[in-house]
């Protein structure tokens, strides 16, 4: 079978025609940015790629407004280059997921980071993408342009679709273009690291961090390290002004009195560390990989009820989110999470095992069928659902 | 008043009797009212200028009663609006002819406070500043903060979006909510999110929040608490102009600086505060600046200095820091008073809430005095200077013939230019009945179906507080019908069926 063919339109008149043409000839069609996050969910079926490549100007960015405005097909990459250079950083801490999925770095567009809502370590004191996008243009499955929310950093002018787009993973309408939030980037980052703490030692450490006026940024635990022989690491992460940084360092070091032998890191050392656990370096690559989302007060009955080995485990946002490498059966995952009143996505795995498993943590009834009157809302004809979720 | 309602249904006007009937099937005794002596303090909320006595109030005390409730108006095709405290000031629960008033003042308990994971689950009728006087025992706070947070609710802070004082950089209510519990009007109870971060699936939470009442009836709400912070200081800045006070807070801003609280006042509302509380603040200036800090108290000592000095660079011709709470508070308190304090310039005033990108502010106030003088009316400026959330105070006489109307006029211009800057109508009341019509400036005919189509998803016979927000109501089936498209191909290389 040839491949399918793909589409590739240069502004919003010829994305609208498209879908449009999609709808009416009753094709489905797949919205593709830069490829990174390809390899979560069901495998291709015979939707027609929808390239957003030509959606990929700075619009707009003023940095003492605290927006950015660009074309949904940007580069992360670019974006993240850009506030910089203005001593500033988009504050949801975005990460691109080419090497969690075993591609390389660097293809991550905004809009795919946005339809997926993807946010790392930070996300526990900083908000998500959902947090962050202040307003988008989009053609929606109707073949309609619109926009909502706005260019303005405070706004409550009609519903606020914004957060309903981020995390929609295309499909309710092709982003084109977003707003964000940005915020200044701190002087200093300053991370403290705890050597051997047990699970439950970590996760008790964390919340009492996190419970104090430390201001704590971020915090995890790896419960197997290489670089540590293989001991457990504990982090957390202080940002801001160095002066703060310092004050609250020894805030942190008063509060908590430990056995475990501890280590400050700074800078690009500390960027690297953080890094690392939000692409989930720590964990064997090539072998199923969950994203488990939970209070991190019941966190600790996954890993009983999994039975989990140390190194299949990575505990970030103070332990409200984990993510673990299991071979097992699917359904016991899903009862883990439930068990500890969170949820699981499959984010890593095989066609095979992507085919026969939901990507999403199935929701209740009344919400699944709410889901369904909300997507068909934006798609009545289901142009974008490809059966890849 | 320029806003109409929906024509009243004389058919459900008619069968008012076994409506009442009926919800007294549901919520017994005192739960239902109907005697117009009950029913008037229902008749507004905080947009006082709009009045509507209710067909009927009821107060529900269980999620279950709420459930029983709507099904049985969804079954009878009764409209029903939902209220918390009342304090909406954008007439988000202005009550309909024919419409059923769910008050919510009942669900008033707390229920749950975890520490460890920092949330708190309450009942939507519990006040905001309630939330905090549970938590603050364990150096806990609720960071959402808006004016009236010592009466508003949590499920109206929900239903608004509510932000505050503090919302730049602590965010509004959709940045501190985990979870709801909703009712929709077919009765059917759900949960959204939870007691942990991205629950997962679409985020209809996200929509809940801030959705004006118009999706569904909010019956438990987990927020999140933070530790408060250990120091907050103020420093209170005047400039000899406008200018020179939105130039300190860009120049804030780009040394890095997210303040917990920036606040401005121009002359009326600085001379009409200080007449009414005695805040100390300087009468010789034309825009004063409260620029918050908090944190630790070396962040602060760091940071002062630095705003300090960005404020004589800009030309500040005072600055005082607070030296303790009690200084801190005063310098507070004229800037909280400030509503009441403008009250007392004129019978009424009229509170507006256009957001405007922040550089554009001096031209906006240079406008919004010509709009002055051209309808007549004077206008007090309070602004959350840090996100561009500007609060024009209107003063009008509701006893004059003719003024009300003048000053929804003047109003309305204000809003369209927030627009025309590129800013919006609304950065935190909402846009309820008052800026229903107001809407076309902001958004297209198809960006205003997309929401309706939300809406339907939620409520497709569209009876849950019909009127407000939307400017032209269409039915759910107008709405979802799909037109051939332009009849033209773009991509005629592509196979087809």
């Amino acid at each position: 079978m040839a491949t399918n063919p793909s589409l590739r339109p240069v502004g919003t008149g010829e994305l609208a025609d498209a879908i449009a043409d999609a709808t009416r000839d009753g094709r489905r069609l797949a919205i593709c940015g830069g490829g990174s996050k390809q390899a979560i969910g069901a495998p291709a079926s015979d939707a027609i790629d929808l390239h957003m490549s030509a959606f990929s100007d700075v619009v707009d960015y003023d940095p003492p407004e605290l927006v950015l405005t660009a074309g949904a097909a940007t580069p992360l990459s670019e974006l993240e280059a850009l506030v910089a250079s203005r001593g500033q950083a988009l504050a949801f801490d975005p990460f691109d997921y080419g090497r969690v999925l075993g591609g390389a770095a660097g293809a991550s567009t905004i809009g795919g980071v946005i339809a997926a809502g993807v946010a790392g370590p930070c996300r526990l004191t900083q908000g998500a993408a959902r947090d962050h996008l202040l307003g988008f243009e989009a053609v929606s499955g109707r073949g309609e342009r619109f926009v909502a929310g706005a260019k303005v950093v405070k706004n409550v002018t009609g519903y606020d679709l914004p957060k309903l787009m981020a995390g929609s993973w295309g499909r309710l309408a092709a982003l084109t273009q977003v707003t964000l939030k940005v915020l200044p980037r701190p002087e200093t980052r300053l991370t403290k690291l705890f050597v051997g703490l047990n699970l439950r030692d970590a996760l008790r450490l964390m919340a009492t961090a996190m419970r104090s006026p430390a201001e704590v940024r971020a915090a995890a635990h790896i419960p197997c390290a290489a670089d540590y022989a293989d001991r457990s690491v504990t982090a957390l992460l202080l940002t801001g002004f160095a002066a703060s940084v310092e004050a609250r360092s020894k805030m942190v070091d008063a509060l908590l009195d430990l056995p475990g032998q501890t280590a400050d890191i700074a800078d690009q050392a500390s960027t690297e560390f953080w890094r690392d656990v939000a692409v989930t370096a720590s964990l064997r690559p090539d072998r199923p990989l969950w994203r488990i989302t939970a209070p991190a007060s019941r966190i600790a009955a996954v890993t009983e009820a999994l039975g989990l080995d140390r190194r299949d485990q990575l505990f970030d946002w103070a332990g409200g989110l984990m993510w673990i490498v299991y071979e097992g059966d699917a359904a016991h995952v899903r009862a883990a999470a439930e068990g500890a009143g969170g949820q699981a996505m499959l984010v890593r795995a095989s066609p095979g095992l992507r085919a026969a498993t939901p990507t999403f943590h199935p929701p209740a009834p009344g919400v699944a069928a709410l889901e369904a009157r909300v997507r068909r809302a934006f798609d009545p004809l289901g142009v974008f659902e490809t059966g890849r979720f | 008043m320029s806003i109409t309602m929906p024509e009243p249904d004389a058919q459900v006007l008619a069968r008012r009797a076994r409506i009442v009937a009926g919800l007294r099937g549901i919520v017994r005794g005192e739960g239902v009212i109907d005697h117009p002596d009950g029913l008037r303090p229902y008749e507004s909320d905080g947009l006082t200028a709009y009045r509507q006595t209710p067909m009927v109030v009821v107060l529900p005390e269980t999620t279950q009663q709420v459930a029983e409730v709507l099904k049985w108006c969804h079954a009878e095709g009764v409209k029903v609006v939902p209220r918390g405290a009342g304090t909406s000031l954008s007439g988000g629960a202005l009550p309909l002819a024919d419409g059923v008033l769910l008050g919510m003042a009942k669900f008033n308990r707390i229920l749950d406070v975890d520490y460890d994971d920092r949330i708190a689950v309450v009942q939507p009728g519990v006040t905001n500043l309630a939330v905090t006087r549970a938590v603050e025992g364990e150096g806990f706070y609720y960071a959402p903060d808006p004016s009236s947070q010592i009466a508003c609710s949590i499920g109206g802070n929900v239903a608004e979006n509510s932000g505050g004082v503090h919302c730049l950089k602590y965010g509004l209510t959709t940045n501190n909510v985990l979870g709801v519990e909703i009712v929709l009007m077919n009765g059917e109870v759900i949960r959204l999110g939870g007691r942990h971060l991205d629950a997962g699936g679409l985020d209809l939470l996200g929509v809940v929040v801030g959705s004006e009442g118009l999706l569904g009836v909010v019956t438990e709400v987990t927020v999140r608490v933070l530790p408060k912070p250990q120091t907050a200081r103020a420093i209170l800045i005047g400039f000899a102009t406008v200018e020179g006070a939105g130039q300190c807070v860009a120049e804030v801003i780009a040394a890095g600086i997210i303040p917990a609280g920036m606040e401005m006042m121009d002359r009326p509302a600085i001379h009409a505060a200080e007449a009414f509380v005695e805040a100390g603040y300087p009468l010789d200036v034309e825009a004063l600046l409260i620029v918050e800090l908090d944190g630790p108290a070396a962040e602060c000592d760091h940071l002062i200095p630095k705003v300090e000095q960005i404020a004589r660079a800009n030309g500040a011709v005072s600055a005082r820091t607070s030296r303790d709470e009690q200084e801190r508070a005063a310098f507070w308190a004229g800037r909280k008073a400030a509503f009441p304090a403008v009250g007392r310039l004129a019978p009424d005033y009229y509170c507006m809430d256009g957001t405007i990108p922040r550089r554009r502010l001096p031209e906006v106030l240079q406008r919004m005095a010509a709009l002055s003088a051209r309808h007549g009316l004077g206008v007090a400026n309070v602004f959350h200077a840090g996100d561009g959330n500007l609060h024009p105070l209107i003063l009008y006489d509701a006893n004059q013939p003719g003024e009300l109307d003048r000053a929804e006029a003047f109003g309305n211009d204000i809003l369209r230019l927030c627009v025309e800057v590129g800013g919006v109508l609304t950065g935190e009341h909402g846009v309820g009945v008052e800026k229903r019509d107001l809407m076309p400036a902001m958004f297209s005919d198809e960006d205003l179906k997309q929401q309706q189509r939300l809406k339907c998803a939620f409520d497709p016979q569209q009876l849950l507080n019909p009127g407000k927000v939307f400017p032209v109501l269409h039915r759910c089936a107008e709405l979802g019908r799909m037109h051939v498209h332009r009849g033209r191909t773009s991509f005629p290389e592509l196979p087809r069926f």
